[in-house]
Order: C-alpha cells, then structure tokens, then sequence
C-alpha cells in the first residue's frame, strides 16, 4: 500500500509537469490522437503530450519495459488512471495497437515480432487496422475466405475485407487469412501482419447512417507477405483471433463510458429539455426509465469493477467478456434512446444552426451506437457465446 | 469496498451453503407449509444458527456477538436463500440487531443483545399498515401517559410477528414525529393472527388495542433511525434473493441440459439460450450490486441509502424475471405442486413486497439522486 502512495505521489508531479495546459482541456473530436505514419497534429501541444508520455512507457503502462511500455503492475496502472483523470489529462493515444494487436502480440508472438512492433504501438509511430470481417463472413467469421498461400519465404495474398475500421488511415493491418482451404473451417485460418505500403491493397471508406466513414472495404490484390509476419502455429490463427475478439469486446463495452458527449447527465437533460416539477423530472414515465437505466449503469460498472477485481493481475479475459460487450453496448444504446426522448426534435436534426452543436452530436452519436451491438460481435453472438462457454447450453 | 470475497467470508458463506443444504432444505419448507406447522419454523435449526454466531454477527463484543459484519450476514442470507429457508434470521438477526444497535440505549442493549444473540428472543418489526410499503405513512398512535405510551392502532404483513418475542413498533406521536418503540408480543392489548402467506413463510396481522409501555420502551432516532433499519433489511433481503434467484435459475440451466423434445435436449433452442444468456447477466449485476451494498454498511459508507435501493431494485426485477422463466422452461412440470421451483416463483412475489419493490426503489434512487 505505502509503496502506491510513493508512486501515486511519483505519479502525480510527473504528470504536473510535464501535460501540456491544452492537453488539460476536454477532448475535442478533432484532436484524438491515433498515431501513424500519417498522423497530423492540429494542435502540437498533443503530439509533444504523447512523446513525453511514451518516453516513460505511460502509452500503455502495463506493458513490459523491454518493449517500451511503462511495466507498471495493474494497481499501479490504477493509480496512474486516477492521477490522470484527477488532473483532467487526455489520453495521449488510442490505438487498435494498443487495444487490440499488442495483448496478442504479447501472448502468442515471437520475440522478434514482439521487438519490432510492440514500441512502435507505444510511441504512436505505427497505426494498426483489423482485418476481420468480409462481405460473406459478419457473424460467420470463420466463414472468411481471404487466401494466403505459402511461396517459399513469403505468403501471396488475395481477399476483400471489410468494416476495417480507419483502415484508410492505417499503416498496418493484422489479418484472418484462409491458409488451408481443405481444413474444417475454424482449423484453417492464420493471423498475419501486413505492411499496407504496397499497390496490391486499396481502401474505400463506407459512408453510415450517421453521415460520417469510419469503416472502410480493404481490397488486396496479390500482396506478398513475408512468412515471418505470421503469428503463431499456421492454422492455428483461430484460437489468436477469438482472443483478440475478447479484448476488442472489452474495449467496446467501454464505449459508453468514455463517450459522454458534452457530459451533461441524462436527468438534468429531462429536467432541461422536458421540465421539471418540485426538484423532479416532471414527466414520471421518463423520470422511471432514466432511474432503470442509472441503477443499470451502476450496477454494470460495478460488475466491472468486480471483475477487474477478481481476474489475477493481468489475466486475460474469458467469456464472461461477451457479457461486458453484450451489457455495456446495450446500455449505451439504451442511454442514447433516452437522450433522444429528453430532447425531443431538439435531437432530430442533422445540420444548421438551429440545433446547438452537442445537440447535433447527439443525433450522431445515437446513430453510431447503433453499430456497437453490431461490430466485435452482434449481441446474439454474444448470447450464444454466454450459453455455450459460461453456462455450457449443448450445441 | 470489497467486491471480492476474503477467506474468512469465504469461509462463513461455505458453511453457510453446507448447513442449509443438509439442514433446511426445500422440503422443509414443504413440511412446514402441509403439516401447518404453528410456529412455521424450526426452533431447533434456529438454535444451531445462533450456536453459529449467526445471530451475532450485526451485534458488538460487549453484548456477546461478534461484530462480524453485515456482508458475513448477507452470505448467510444468500445461502438460507438457495433452500428458501424459513428462519427468523432478517427479522432477528439483521431487523432486532440493527435497531437496538444503532437506536437502543446501554440499558436496552444490555437486557435484548445478549438474548438475541444466543436466539432466545425472536424480533419482528411492526411497520405496514397498507398493502404497499409506505415507510413513513403510519397512522398508528403513540399517546403519552403519565408513564409512557399507549398504542392504538393496526399492522400488517408483520414478518415473524406472530412468533416474535418483542415487536419493534413504528408509532406516530402527538406532534406527528415517528417513534419505535419496543413491545413484548405478549402484551396486554396485542391481538396477532397469523396470515397464511403464499410464500409459505411468516407473516401476521396486529392489532393494538390501548396497549401501555413504559417510557423506555422507546428507541432513540426516530425516522431516521427507521430508514437506517430499513435499508439493513432491505440490502439483506436483496442478498437472501440473489441466492434464490441464482438457484433458480441453476436449476433452470440443469433441466435444459436434461429435457428432451424432438429428439434433442431442449438446451440446443437458441430461443432458451438467449433467454438463459440475458438471465446470467443479470445475475451477474445483482450479485455486484448487493456486494456492494452489504459492504457499503461495514465501511460506514455516506451512500448506504442509494446502494441499498439499487440492490434491492436490481434483486427485485432479476428474481421476477429468473421465477417466472423458471417456470416457463421448465414446462408442465413447473406448474405441478411436486416440483420446487414454483416455491421460487411463490417467494419471489413476497420478498418484492416486502421493504419495498423494484418501482419503489427506483422512485427512491431517482431521489436520492436529486432528480
């Protein structure tokens, strides 16, 4: 315990001096840092913000010193949280490096490919896109049908990927590949890295209901990969896959907690936009089904923090992460409904002055969760994954 | 707050299971209901309970308890909970324990604690007198005498108070503050009849007929320690339900993994497994919810209120939602009388109603929470 007081105080005067005043600032859209080749910083203050922050590891504090990260334990990474949330620092970088690749790389990867990638995730030098789904293969991933086939010392590559999220920004994209056609389904797939600098990969965004193109087709055309970009055994691509798959369903989960929009709290928006009476929501059946949704809430983040609790440190997560996808992804959707309820049409418009602008991101916003119980698994598949991996339902 | 189990709650919550299971199980419960048992409970079991400190856990050392704490009383109540065990543990244990801890003076703690503790005095708190829970509408009356008070007035769905040894009474007085004061069960003037409830377990009507106590039957706190009581037995029962709704809904899995139609165990319908999918998460936040909720009491938390109305709302809504799927999936079966897990769906509507349901709750939470 005293040993986190000493690092909390550590903690605490580095981040002091060293954030910059504007990285103390709420996030605006604009200003989230991905990293990448092709990264730009409107604002500088954010670059130099995630250069001191990498210099210590404190990107991704968990992660080895040997490979860049800050090797703090995870009550250590506790503290630093807290620390940075007290002061009011932005994240200095998000990345599907950080959130998704790197616990595998750091699980099933060699030690070279650990070298080479892992640092480059923690200075923000190299963005990473998923090359997961393709236009036949939704829920059915396994159903994928992208080819690599093995030539020597390298792999040529033939598919069409898609809802590769920024991977029009994307240096990097790690990939199902189908590398035994022959095999049952789940038993002939690889996890390969792919260098995007090649002419055989093109990408086009795909515009969402919400207006904006986050996802994009990624198309790939006789790339050759070389045969040290695979992780782990060949074939056995699935078992690495269904991992990443928890880790990217944590991470959605978590979605509705960091997307607050202007942080305004769903009562005092009934209270603002549909009236209020003695200190009270005015409208009862409002009033009820935002009260459901906080004790939800609350009850899920407890849940969250129970099993943050519970897991070992640094444990990787099990099933029950298909709850925390399912649960968390609906509450948001839910949250979202009842924003739109409290503001009324103030909430239906799409462009113009006259809806402010947090009214505007709140349309969008209600537009974009919709893909949350969608992407990283629909809720049904998680449903299944519950009844079969937690509470053993037969096949 | 401790969301994870130490070994010594670990501990208490093992023996707790062992002891219900071999003890009380749910065929006791059946026993007591057909053989229309006076008391219906086991003064027996109850002694083996208190043998095992159970009775002490709320109550200091002084008064010959252990202080273990409300989270070690709460896995005994979840357990007692998976056998719908009928025993006088929330309303002596938790209920009599909490109010003369937090309201009684040295004198009363003196003459009740060490009795309770040993499980020679049975508790019940006199509280409703309408068909809903009304915490503070209580028309029952305190009239002052030369030496004390004079009672006047009618309760209901008084849990245990028909075998209860000292009723805890919710009274109003002259000047309309509210005042609990303690009453032997045998008092001239108190007319009990049992109710017959559907759950099985106890309950009884009071009526108060110019019943005379003395001036210190009268605990300390008035409504504030009426609700300090109220939330301790509502994070208690919400944990005693978490355990029957985990149960239940153990059951429920087993019996899709064994039912066969259609040639295949009945577990293989995605339209079950979805429904038993959404059920383990709510489970899985209720079980959180009350953790912290029980917890929230030992660590002199600012918050009990509004973690005991979460717990209780969540408790309230998984137990509707897991009873009436229990029986459902189950089929024709479920409906029989043979089966347990009707009992379930039987105790799931009592211990809703009981301190509160889940819309209740939410009323109270969204107050709490200044809206």
């Amino acid at each position: 315990m005293e040993d986190l007081e000493v690092f909390r105080v550590h903690a605490r005067s580095w981040l002091a001096e060293n954030c910059p005043p504007s990285m103390l600032t709420p996030l605006v859209e604009d200003e989230v840092v991905w990293g990448g080749k092709r990264a730009t910083y409107p604002n500088p203050e954010a670059k130099l913000w995630l250069d001191r922050m990498a210099s210590v590891g404190w990107t991704v504090p968990t992660w080895p010193k040997q490979y860049g990260g800050g090797g703090l334990s995870p009550a250590e990474a506790r503290v630093l949280d807290e620390e940075m949330k007290r002061l009011g620092c932005r994240s200095p970088l998000n990345s599907f490096g950080i959130s998704m690749l790197g616990p595998v790389l750091l699980e099933f990867g060699n030690e070279a490919q650990k070298q080479e990638h892992l640092p480059k995730i923690v200075r923000g030098e190299i963005r990473w896109c998923q090359g997961y789904s393709e236009p036949e293969a939704g829920s059915d991933l396994a159903g994928l049908k992208t080819r690599a086939v093995l030539q020597g010392d390298h792999f040529l590559v033939n598919g069409h990927k898609i809802w590769t999220s920024y991977a029009n920004f994307a240096d990097w994209i790690f990939c199902l590949v189908r590398t035994d056609p022959g095999a049952k389904k789940h038993e002939g797939i690889s996890f390969l890295l792919i260098d995007m600098d090649n002419p055989g990969i093109r990408t086009r965004p795909i515009r969402l209901i919400s207006g904006a193109s986050p996802f994009c087709e990624t198309f790939i055309e006789n790339v050759q990969v070389p045969a040290a970009n695979l992780v782990g055994p060949l074939n056995h691509g699935w078992t690495i896959a269904k991992r990443l798959l928890e880790h990217e369903r944590r991470m959605i989960a978590g979605f509705g907690e960091r997307n607050r929009g202007d942080g305004r709290s769903l009562d005092e928006l009934a209270k603002t936009y549909s009236g209020e009476r003695d200190g009270r929501i005015a409208d009862p059946v409002l009033r009820d089904r935002i009260a459901q949704h906080a004790i939800d809430s609350q009850a899920f983040s407890l849940t969250v923090r129970r099993a943050a609790e519970e897991a070992k440190s640094g444990a990787a997560p099990g099933p029950a992460s298909a709850m925390f996808k399912l649960y968390g992804t609906e509450l948001n959707k839910r949250r979202l409904e009842l924003v739109l309820e409290a503001e009324g049409t103030q909430a239906l418009g799409w462009e113009g002055d006259d809806f402010t602008r947090d009214e505007l991101q709140a349309t969008r916003m209600w537009l974009r969760s919709k893909a949350n119980s969608i992407e990283g698994g629909t809720s049904e598949v998680q449903l299944n994954v519950i009844a079969k991996r937690v509470l053993g339902l037969p096949d | 707050m401790a969301l994870v189990l130490s070994s010594d709650a670990q501990l208490v919550r093992d023996t707790a299971q062992q002891f219900f299971a071999e003890k009380s199980p749910i065929e006791a419960l059946r026993k007591l209901r057909d053989t229309r048992d006076p008391l219906g409970y086991s003064p027996t079991l109850w002694q083996e309970m208190a043998a095992l400190g159970w009775a002490g856990f709320l109550v200091p050392e002084a008064y010959g308890g252990s202080e273990f704490g409300l989270l070690g009383l709460g896995l005994v109540l979840e357990q007692a909970g998976h056998t719908l065990a009928a025993t006088p543990l929330l309303s002596t244990a938790l209920i009599g324990a909490s109010a003369l801890v937090l309201g009684g003076s040295e004198a009363q703690k003196q003459e009740y604690l060490p009795a309770l503790v040993e499980g020679a005095r049975i508790f019940a708190l006199a509280l409703e007198e309408t068909p809903h829970h009304a915490p503070h509408r209580i028309a029952l009356r305190a009239e002052r005498t030369a030496g004390g008070y004079r009672l006047s007035g009618e309760k209901r769905f008084v849990l245990d108070g028909h075998v209860a040894d000292t009723l805890i009474v919710a009274a109003r007085l002259a000047d309309e503050r509210i005042v609990l004061l303690l009453v032997p069960g045998d008092a001239r003037g108190v007319m009990r009849t049992r109710n017959f409830m559907v759950d099985s377990r106890n309950a009884a009507t009071i009526r108060f007929d110019g019943v005379e106590v003395a001036e210190d039957a009268a605990l300390a706190g008035g409504a504030d320690l009426l609700d300090a009581v109220l939330d301790r037995a509502r994070i208690g029962l919400a944990a005693e339900m978490l355990g029957s709704s985990t149960e239940a809904f153990e059951r429920t899995v087993q019996y899709l993994k064994e039912r066969k139609q259609f040639g295949v165990l009945i577990g293989t319908f995605q339209a079950l497994k979805h429904r038993a999918a959404a059920m383990f998460c709510e489970l899985e936040l209720t079980r959180s919810a009350v953790l912290a909720a029980l917890s929230s009491v030992d660590d002199g938390s600012d918050k009990i209120a509004a973690f005991a109305s979460l717990a209780k709302a969540k408790a309230c809504e998984t137990f509707f939602l897991v009873s009436n799927e229990g029986v459902q999936m189950h089929g024709g079966i479920g409906m029989t009388d043979e089966h347990e897990i009707g009992f379930f769906l039987k105790r799931a509507r009592v211990a809703q109603a009981s301190f509160g349901d889940a819309s209740f709750h939410r009323d109270r939470y969204a107050a709490l929470l200044g809206y």
